[in-house]
């Protein structure tokens, strides 16, 4: 019963995702699917970064660094495969394989710099993650502008566009079954605990560095992917497109949706593509926004909008989802998030 | 051997610019447990100031026919630099004032999101159009700015070492402003309370310190000297942007965590050691990477001293 639960909450979201999404593509005009690809993305991203700036307690500035290193990867190889057929498959299928295979390598590769950023400043309290993660992007972004091999300044172009609503759908669903089964696991429960009080977590046994680390492997490894998904939508992979701006914006996703809510950073990230879309005209204002947003947010309201809480826990969404028999006996409206408890409290 | 000279002779130039602002940085940290990300855009502010201040007071231009008298040149040079370091004061001053305090009590995440948020508002509101005119043109806009010649550039040449007039000042004033600094914290009854604060600052308040107060002063501190190595920096390379600051303040706070943060003295060896280890790599290897040095400078002294040259090691507290 339990292994048949488990399966149904992690392998059921991708079959129900892949039907919808497959009758999404088929019908959906493309300039409205071009905005739900960057909201996929965004939403990729801002998932990701809540598991370290969220569940976690460190602070990453670098998750722009963490999607370079995976556009990059993937795009080399798609463009070095383009013209690759597997046997027995045809040539649509092999390309699609090879995109799968270059997503894959796109999140192992942003895995690796992850863990090579994130190991030594990881080990120390504080707020070196910052600094460091805020240089590794700027360093990611030099190295490429500097290399031959990346095509320097002018970037990697004439990418294949393979990045469809299908793909990110479900990278989208990946990352988000990723963060709820990490958050209801014991490993979840040690990065509450870290972010809670780090050194209570010490003082109960917690390992604090492997597990900061390996939150901080994953997360990059989300951004990898996410890096990967939108070179391959805009077919062009250039240092400009992951820049330090890239970054806050998703910090500033998570912070506005809350500090630890999966939910809110859906929410906080599909708002925020939004607004971006509707106020192309107000770019020059963007930064200052996000700025103000920022000191604002954290002087008034620190925990976010959702604060830890997801959608459900809120007030309106539990009058929503109340059961009517205890409406009607005039219960105080209980948790009915999990089924088993609810009718017993 | 005399290019081994010319390294360091540029490295201890960009180094002591490390090195002022390293202390602001090492300062709030000591006293905060805060690292003051908009450190680096005060630095850039002191630059701009001193650029509009000279706008105003009518600094000649490069072309001018006569050049006025040595005096007058000394005289407003010290003023633009004086008043810079007073005004970034004040802003230091605000910061901490309304954006940092009333954070202080709560989680420490708060408030580096907020120091975060500062330091945008000043790199990307600087970028602004202008809104104001007269008397000056404010925000200054993205597009880099030239600044005024202060002094006039007297290319110099010892034993085979270019250097000029610009390094030579620069060094003298930035290791004057590290002794007053020394002497400050070392030797007045300030600098007694702000050591207190940085050991403990609970028990300081209940020995009567105000700590407010010392808080506050260290920002100005921290500000002064930050505004002082924009004019120094601007000065000897004359280009400033509103992005200008946040390499430098990048690199200074390497600089902080080599040294040892929280640790003063750390902060101006920390500054100099970084500055001429940047300046030496880059000089006989590959100067295109010169901006990763820093930070793989960082990753090492995390991995290797995280307390840095000059940190103790101390038990962490419940």
């Amino acid at each position: 019963m339990g292994r048949l639960r488990l399966l149904s909450r992690s392998i059921l979201p991708f079959i129900v995702g892949i039907v919808i999404l497959a009758g999404l593509q088929s019908v959906m005009p493309p300039v409205f699917a071009v905005i739900l690809i960057y909201m996929g993305v965004n939403v990729v991203l801002a998932v990701s970064l809540n598991v370290v700036n969220g569940f976690t307690g460190q602070f990453s500035l670098g998750h722009a660094g963490f999607m370079a290193v995976g556009a990059y990867t993937a795009a080399k190889i798609t463009l070095s495969l383009s013209g690759v057929q597997f046997p027995l498959l045809g040539y649509g299928v092999s390309q699609q394989v090879i995109f799968a295979i270059a997503l894959g390598a796109a999140m192992a590769t942003a895995a690796a710099a992850g863990f090579l950023v994130g190991m030594p400043s990881l080990r120390l309290r504080g707020d070196y993650l910052a600094i460091v993660t805020l240089g590794f992007g700027e360093i990611i972004r030099s190295i490429i502008e500097n290399m031959k091999f990346l095509g320097q300044a002018t970037g990697l172009s004439g990418l294949p566009q393979r990045s469809n609503l299908i793909w990110v759908g479900v990278s989208v669903i990946a990352t988000v079954v990723m963060a709820y089964r990490l958050a209801s696991s014991t490993q979840g429960r040690a990065l509450f605990a870290i972010r809670e009080d780090e050194i209570a977590a010490e003082a109960m046994g917690v390992d604090t560095t492997g597990y900061k680390v390996r939150a901080f492997v994953i997360s990059a490894a989300y951004a990898g992917l996410a890096g990967a998904l939108i070179a391959h939508a805009i077919q062009l992979s250039t240092p400009r497109m992951f820049t330090f701006i890239r970054s806050i914006e998703v910090v500033v996703m998570v912070v506005l949706g809350g500090l630890g809510s999966i939910s809110g950073a859906i929410v906080a990230a599909c708002t925020l593509t939004v607004a971006l879309e509707a106020l192309r005209e107000f770019q020059a204002y963007r930064m200052v926004a996000y700025a103000l947003l920022l000191i604002i947010l954290m002087l008034t309201r620190p925990q976010g909008i959702f604060g830890t809480r997801e959608l459900w826990d809120l007030p309106f969404f539990r009058k929503l989802f109340r059961r009517p028999a205890l409406a009607a006996s005039g219960a105080a409206p209980t948790e009915v998030r999990d089924d088993s408890t609810g009718g017993a409290r | 051997m005399t290019e081994f000279f010319q390294h360091a002779v540029n490295g201890l130039s960009v180094g002591t610019i490390y090195a002022l602002i390293a202390l602001g940085y090492t300062m709030v940290y000591g006293v905060l447990k805060l690292i003051n990300f908009a450190h680096g855009d005060v630095y850039m502010v002191g630059a701009f100031s001193g650029f509009y201040l000279a706008d105003l007071i009518g600094v000649r231009s490069p072309d001018d026919a006569n050049p006025p008298g040595g005096l007058e040149v000394f005289l407003k040079a010290s003023f633009i630099t004086l008043a810079a370091m007073i005004i970034c004061s004040i802003l230091g001053f605000a910061i901490e004032r309304f954006a940092y305090r009333p954070l202080r009590t709560r989680p420490r995440l708060n408030s580096l999101i907020t120091a975060i948020g500062v330091s945008f508002l000043l790199e990307y509101g600087f970028q602004l159009r202008p809104l104001i005119h007269s008397p000056i043109e404010f925000p200054p806009g993205p597009s880099p700015r030239f600044f005024p010649t202060l002094l006039e550039r007297v290319p110099m040449d010892i034993l085979g070492v270019s250097t000029s007039n610009y390094d030579i000042i620069g060094f003298t004033v930035a290791l004057l402003l590290m002794l007053g600094l020394q002497f400050i914290v070392y030797r007045t009854r300030f600098g007694t309370a702000m050591r207190a604060v940085s050991f403990d600052p609970q028990v300081a308040g209940l020995m009567g310190i105000p700590v407010n107060r010392i808080i506050s002063g260290t920002f100005i501190l921290g500000s002064a000297l930050a505004a002082a190595a924009g004019i120094l920096n601007a000065a000897a390379r004359p280009k400033i942007d509103p992005l200008f600051g946040l390499i430098p303040g990048l690199k200074a706070f390497v600089a902080a965590v080599l040294g040892g943060i929280g640790s003063v003295p750390g902060a101006m060896v920390g500054g100099l050691v970084l500055g001429t280890a940047e300046e030496f790599v880059a000089g006989y290897t590959d100067s295109s990477y010169r901006d990763a040095i820093a930070f793989t400078v960082l990753i090492l002294v995390l991995l290797v001293r995280p307390t840095g040259i000059f940190g103790r090691v101390t038990a962490e507290k419940v």
